[in-house]
């Protein structure tokens, strides 16, 4: 076995195309994932057109001007505006594709929400978005971002505006100074009323008919100032009128950074095994050397484990090489290396055990490459699939596919060993070596066929 | 119940004693319901060259195979004495290694004592010494077939198993080779072959074996096909034509 074991690398060493791709593809795809979680999602462009006079850009309420800029410049936070004059610019260049969308905010906007707030009637003001529609998922984005920015100031505005209706009940309550159109007014408030109110009960004699009359009003503002009180908790809650308290039921704990991580090593990891277990075995009979081989030279259960040590070895190496590429842009727990190295070596002994299976079912490199590749894909993309999104009956079918084979489990011990995510490492780690354990069983069925 | 066993060394066996060192009793080999092997009884002497002729689908290359233990049989036995070499019909060599390396692993997968020696020999004996380092799927397929050859003979088999050696060889390449294969058969090699070129048959085997449908139809020297076929003056295509003629009918 050892011989073949060094046959099998100078093949490799000689096919410098394959092992370049084997290698590139995993570091490649390791660098590109890496460059996107540490970049960071960019801003989208969009067009933004101020038709609103500068003279008004402010508007006032109980006295407090309010910049309508603040709001605008909040709105930008995550977005990236590219000032424009008139609403044709914007047309233009959303229409170009220079800019994502377009938001134009209207001349009277200010004017329109002063009548608002004054409950003087009136439409609210209505800001325009323009977007591309050539693309739905552009389109799907922009919508999303714009919504949830303008639903971002919406809500900013409206907390200002709950906190000055507040301030306006503090001084009903409590009284104090108030400035409106200019003018200083001292306000003496509901409580204070009402104690010059009591006081001047108690200075009428008794029986005076007024006394019952000032007792009622002194009551009333005792009542109002109460009730006032609890308003601004009221009106506070009116800016956000459902909290969201989140608790993780099941499942992992893993960000979304350290998930995709998990799956990108994962699935290179699968790729890179299976291309090489079923390629190198396949490659056996496709040089016509399989029958010389194993005429007394080398048992077939030698050369499928000569196969599954290669390409788990190779496999393993590139894979670590990828995760150290990885970390120089992401953090990864080096202290769970023995974790994590005892996750990527059990997924690549699985991975290469269903590759030799597959090797064992085919003649030639391409029909086993090709067969391998097929596998992949809908292997990967039913192991991604979360619960609640299909049907009962449907995710069950779905769990059941993915568990005959060795990428969910290599991703679930590969999420725990960088991790720390359940079900913990144990339970995959004993999935995986089953796996193994049963796909080179198949292999060993697949190779006797061959003794026909 | 399937068996074959070889012997080496010096255990002498009943088919040593009579200079047997090739024998197969009852070979069958069933595909499904068919039978590409049908009850094949065979034996082969120590320095005879066999040949192993028949019509295309007779069950040459399984009975050969059954014979370097390549493939399993369904019943029946094969015992050999000592070592088997064997030279598979498609060359079985790996085409990024260079002839030299190819050898190397086969010698050392075969455990030979000392494999750069047995290398070595083998490149000069099969002249393929000035392209030893040549990857060998850049090699001829002349070339390519010699270096098959040339691992089968690695271990010095006493007995050879040839499938179709000549057949993708030119002319002078097909002359060559049988110079090379009666010196081995001069040397105490068995040589058992196969090949579609009947002429080659009869010139180059000491007895013909004509296999057809599974079943050994012959056993003899060329002479003594053409005497059962057409007479001793007869041609010897004409007469081999003839005798699967009155099989299959």
């Amino acid at each position: 076995m050892r011989w073949l074991f060094v046959k099998d690398l100078q093949v490799l060493r000689r096919s410098p195309l394959l092992v370049a791709l084997l290698v590139a593809y995993p570091v490649l795809i390791a660098v590109l994932i890496g460059l996107a979680l540490s970049g960071g999602p960019a801003k989208p462009r969009v067009a933004f057109v101020n038709l609103v006079p500068a003279e008004k850009n402010t508007f006032s309420i109980g006295g407090e001007k309010l910049d309508v800029t603040t709001y605008s410049d909040q709105f930008f936070e995550a977005i990236e505006p590219v000032r424009v004059k008139t609403r044709e610019e914007a047309v233009q260049k959303v229409r170009s594709g220079e800019v994502l969308g377009a938001l134009i905010l209207p001349a009277d906007a200010t004017d329109r929400l002063q009548g608002a707030i004054n409950l003087s009637g009136g439409e609210p003001p209505t800001v325009e978005v323009l977007y591309n529609a050539e693309d739905p998922v552009k389109r799907r984005y922009v919508e999303s971002a714009i919504e949830a920015r303008l639903a971002d100031a919406n809500q900013a505005l409206s907390e200002r505006l709950t906190k000055i209706a507040a301030d306006y009940l503090r001084i009903v309550v409590d009284g104090g100074r108030f400035s409106l159109l200019g003018q200083d007014f001292n306000v003496l408030g509901l409580r204070k009323s009402g104690a010059l109110l009591r006081s001047a009960v108690t200075s009428l004699p008794e029986g005076a008919p007024e006394r019952v009359a000032l007792d009622q009003v002194a009551k009333f503002a005792q009542l109002a100032s109460d009730n006032l009180d609890i308003s601004e908790p009221i009106l506070a809650s009116i800016g956000t009128p459902v909290r969201v308290k989140q608790t993780v039921v099941s499942g992992r704990r893993t960000s979304l950074d350290s998930f995709a991580i998990a799956v990108t090593v994962t699935i290179s990891l699968m790729f890179v095994t299976l291309l090489l277990a079923a390629g190198m075995l396949a490659l056996e009979r496709e040089e016509h050397a399989f029958g010389r081989l194993v005429r007394g030279l080398v048992s077939r259960t030698a050369l499928l484990t000569e196969k599954v040590v290669l390409a788990a070895v190779c496999s393993f190496a590139v894979t670590v090489l990828m995760l150290a590429g990885l970390s120089l842009f992401v953090e990864i727990e080096w202290s769970r290396a023995p974790q994590w190295l005892a996750a990527l070596l059990a997924a690549a002994v699985a991975f290469a055990a269903m590759g030799v299976a597959v090797g064992a079912l085919t003649r030639e490199v391409r029909a086993a490459s090709l067969l391998a590749f097929l596998l992949s894909l809908p292997i990967a993309f039913l192991a991604l699939v979360p619960s609640g999104t299909v049907s009962d009956g449907m995710f069950d079918v779905v769990q059941a596919v993915s568990a005959i084979f060795p990428f969910k489990p290599g991703l679930q011990a590969l999420d725990a060993g960088l991790n720390n995510a359940e079900p913990g490492l144990l339970r995959p780690l004993l999935h995986l070596t089953a796996l193994a354990l049963g796909f080179g069983v198949i292999a060993r069925i697949g190779l006797r066929r061959f003794d026909r | 119940m399937a068996d074959v066993s070889t012997t080496s060394g010096g255990a002498p066996s009943a088919a040593a004693d009579s200079g047997v060192v090739l024998r197969a009793d009852g070979v069958v080999k069933s595909y499904g319901k068919r039978r590409a092997l049908d009850g094949v009884d065979m034996t082969a002497f120590a320095g005879e060259r066999v040949a192993v002729i028949g019509p295309n689908g007779a069950g040459k290359t399984t009975l050969l195979q059954i014979l370097a233990g390549a493939l399993a049989p369904s019943s029946g036995t094969v015992s050999v004495e000592g070592r088997i070499g064997w030279v598979p019909q498609q060359a079985a060599l790996y085409s990024k290694l260079s002839a030299r390396e190819n050898l190397r692993l086969f010698a050392r997968l075969e455990r030979v004592a000392d494999a750069d020696e047995a290398v070595a020999r083998m490149l000069e004996q099969t002249g393929l010494a000035e392209r030893a380092d040549e990857e060998v799927g850049r090699l001829s397929g002349g070339n390519r077939q010699r270096v098959n050859v040339a691992i089968g003979l690695l271990a010095r088999p006493p007995v050879l198993l040839l499938d179709e050696p000549t057949s993708s060889l030119d002319p002078r390449q097909r002359v060559v080779l049988w110079e090379f294969i009666g010196g081995l058969a001069e040397a105490g090699t068995t040589v058992v072959f196969t090949t579609h070129h009947v002429g080659e048959a009869h010139r180059y085997a000491d007895r013909l074996l004509v296999l057809a449908e599974g079943r050994i139809v012959f056993t003899g020297t060329e002479a003594q096909l053409r005497a059962s076929a057409g007479g001793a003056d007869a041609d010897f295509e004409e007469a081999f034509v003839a005798l699967l003629e009155r099989h299959s009918a």
